[in-house]
């Protein structure tokens, strides 16, 4: 019976197209929005994902995301490196100032002030210039995004020079950095050199940044570190979903996105249903003379869920398709839009399609589950 | 009462069928007895209303009558369940409708197939044996087109090629004539009486059309959910029909 199933669907192109864009449109929406939610989650943390190499992040016991700061005073950095099981702790700078461009304008720009002999947090992907140039006096590297923000449309360039705190700033390399949720450009300098290009403040440490010694649970070392010095210590993944759930507590963020998402489905199952169960309706004499020539309700059943099953993974495909082909515009370099779409989006997706086919097709299987064979003997 | 002294293939004993309740009961059928023998084409005649289609679907075993007993190849259908009544009619019955009610998306050899298909047949199998039935029934040239290319004579070709394919016992035909033009309505039941009746099988037809009277070994006339009589042919050569009579 399947065959028939399949050629009973496809045999009407517009309602078959008709259900199946419904669908498509339901998992884009559906798929796309999660997605942009996601991607933006992910930016509140992508600073901490990009700074590599220190497995701890050491912090004053009240900051609640990765923004939120709150500084250490200098012997805390002595107290994290006396704790047992610490290998080594440095210093790291993060805090917002303003640059000064040539033309006079001003941009909020991000500071990461990293440790002077290790640097420590260094970005890991340098497009232009040598890392180790930061050493140099006034030496910043930029993140191409955000240098692509202060000079747009002009080709990145080593030697490039700015103002912070009126105190000027030469890029020696253009690096790739994650997007930040303020969208601002992210500048990495050395630590000595961070304090240079902000007012000065009694306390400047952000973080102190460390890691185990080798063979030693992490989790534990954290948990000494924490009572030894009274900081709060961490790893970076955990720091990634500290502050990832603090934007999701605290902001509208995922309520709006979640509205929307529930949209799409609610839209997607009632266009989908309703085009459903009319191409249903309009196949029930077909389904009568089925049942009359001894077609069983479990046989017609299984016709209908096959095609709702159909035009479900059809209808996926397609919207899937679409949401990365929107994905892939928005991840391309110079675009400032969020998409990330982790397995887990694609299979919610995928099951909230499976949804969509399973309500579409119920309303037509009750319409066929009564129907009465006889319907065939009416002129 | 048959001229052969067959075993009836369908005995109807006081059959009633009775729609609705309370002020909206209609009754259908008010006790209708009656034999269908096998090799024999039965037509039921009579006017609208009269409870000829709703006969047809007791004995078809797709309507339980209200009361009475209905039995086909001696099988109670009166107290079958709905499932085993849908499993009598899979491989017993076969069908042809008025609207011919052929799959417009399927092709004259598939929706010929259906049948088969229903009976759990591999779709090669069915189609192979379709096709073969369609080429006996001078259709071998359009086996692959849809029934929305067939004229309405072609797709009642299709409709009894379907109807014969898993070669039931009972084939009933509702008006299968009637959205056909005189020539092809005669050529139709011509073909049926040349394909469908057999020994083992009763042919039921309901009908209006006076013209095809003249194909019927048995004519039922029904009115008001009666049978008011019963003419047999004892050898068609033997015994006319009086059609006149009863289309009017």
């Amino acid at each position: 019976m399947n065959w028939i199933a399949f050629k009973m669907l496809t045999g009407n192109r517009g309602k078959y197209l008709g259900i199946i864009l419904g669908i498509a449109f339901a998992t884009l929406l559906i798929a796309q929005q999660a997605s942009i939610f996601c991607g933006l989650m992910l930016q509140t943390s992508g600073q901490i994902r990009d700074i590599q190499g220190a497995g701890i992040w050491v912090m004053d016991p009240n900051v609640q995301f990765s923004d939120d700061i709150k500084p250490l005073s200098d012997s805390d950095l002595y107290r994290v490196r006396g704790v047992p099981g610490v290998s080594w702790a440095v210093r790291l700078y993060k805090g917002l100032t303003r640059s000064r461009l040539e033309d006079g304008n001003f941009q909020q720009t991000i500071l990461l002030g990293l440790d002077d002999a290790t640097l420590v947090g260094a970005p890991p992907n340098m497009i232009l210039g040598n890392l180790f140039d930061l050493r140099k006096p006034d030496a910043v590297i930029m993140d191409l995004e955000g240098y692509q923000l202060l000079w747009p449309g002009e080709e990145p360039r080593i030697g490039k020079r700015f103002e912070m705190n009126d105190h000027e700033a030469e890029i020696v390399g253009i690096c790739k950095a994650s997007r930040t949720f303020q969208t601002f450009p992210v500048v990495y300098t050395r630590y000595s050199q961070a304090l240079e290009f902000v007012p000065p403040e009694r306390k400047v440490l952000s973080f102190v940044l460390a890691d185990a010694e080798k063979g030693a649970d992490v989790n534990e070392v954290c948990r000494r570190i924490q009572e030894q010095t009274g900081l709060r210590a961490v790893t970076g993944e955990q720091f990634e979903w500290i502050t990832i759930w603090y934007f999701w507590r605290n902001t509208g963020i995922p309520f709006n996105f979640g509205i929307t998402v529930a949209l799409g489905f609610v839209v997607g199952t009632a266009i989908a249903a309703q085009t459903f169960y009319l191409f249903t309706i309009e196949n029930i004499k077909q389904y009568g003379a089925l049942k009359a020539m001894g077609a069983g309700n479990w046989s017609l059943m299984a016709m209908i869920l096959l095609q709702a099953m159909l035009v479900s993974v059809t209808g996926f495909g397609l919207g899937i398709g679409a949401a990365t082909w929107f994905g892939t515009i928005a991840n391309a370099p110079g675009s400032r839009l969020a998409f990330y779409m982790p397995l887990e989006v694609f299979v919610a997706t995928g099951l909230a399609v499976i949804a969509i086919g399973m309500l579409s097709s119920l309303l037509s299987m009750q319409r066929v589950m009564v129907v009465e064979p006889a319907v065939v003997f009416q002129g | 009462m048959n001229g052969n002294n067959a075993t009836p293939l369908v005995t109807c004993r006081d059959v009633v069928k009775t729609y609705g309740s309370g002020n909206a009961e209609v009754h259908a059928l008010r006790g209708v007895d009656l034999d269908v023998y096998p090799g024999e084409l039965t037509m039921l005649v009579g006017p609208s209303g009269c409870g000829k289609t709703t006969l047809l679907s007791v004995v078809a075993g797709i309507l339980r009558p209200t009361a009475g007993s209905v039995s086909v190849l001696r099988t109670d259908l009166t107290h079958l369940s709905s499932w085993r009544r849908t499993a009598f009619r899979r491989d017993h019955v076969g069908f042809v409708f008025q609207q011919f009610n052929l799959l417009p998306a399927l092709t004259a050899a598939e929706n010929a197939a259906v049948p088969l298909v229903i009976q759990g047949r591999s779709r090669r199998t069915a189609l192979a044996r379709s096709k073969e039935l369609l080429d006996q029934m001078g259709m071998a040239d359009r086996v692959s087109s849809l029934p929305g290319k067939l004229s309405g004579g072609q797709q009642q070709r299709v409709a009894i090629a379907r109807a014969l394919i898993h070669h039931p016992h009972l084939l009933v035909c509702d008006e299968p004539t009637s959205a056909l033009d005189a020539k092809t309505g005669h050529t139709i039941l011509e073909l049926l009486r040349s394909i469908a009746v057999e020994g083992d099988r009763a042919v039921m037809i309901v009908t209006h059309d006076s013209r095809i009277f003249e194909f019927a070994d048995t004519l039922a006339r029904m009115d008001d959910g009666h049978i008011v009589s019963v003419e047999r042919k004892n050898g068609r050569d033997k015994h006319e029909i009086d059609n006149q009579a009863i289309a009017s």
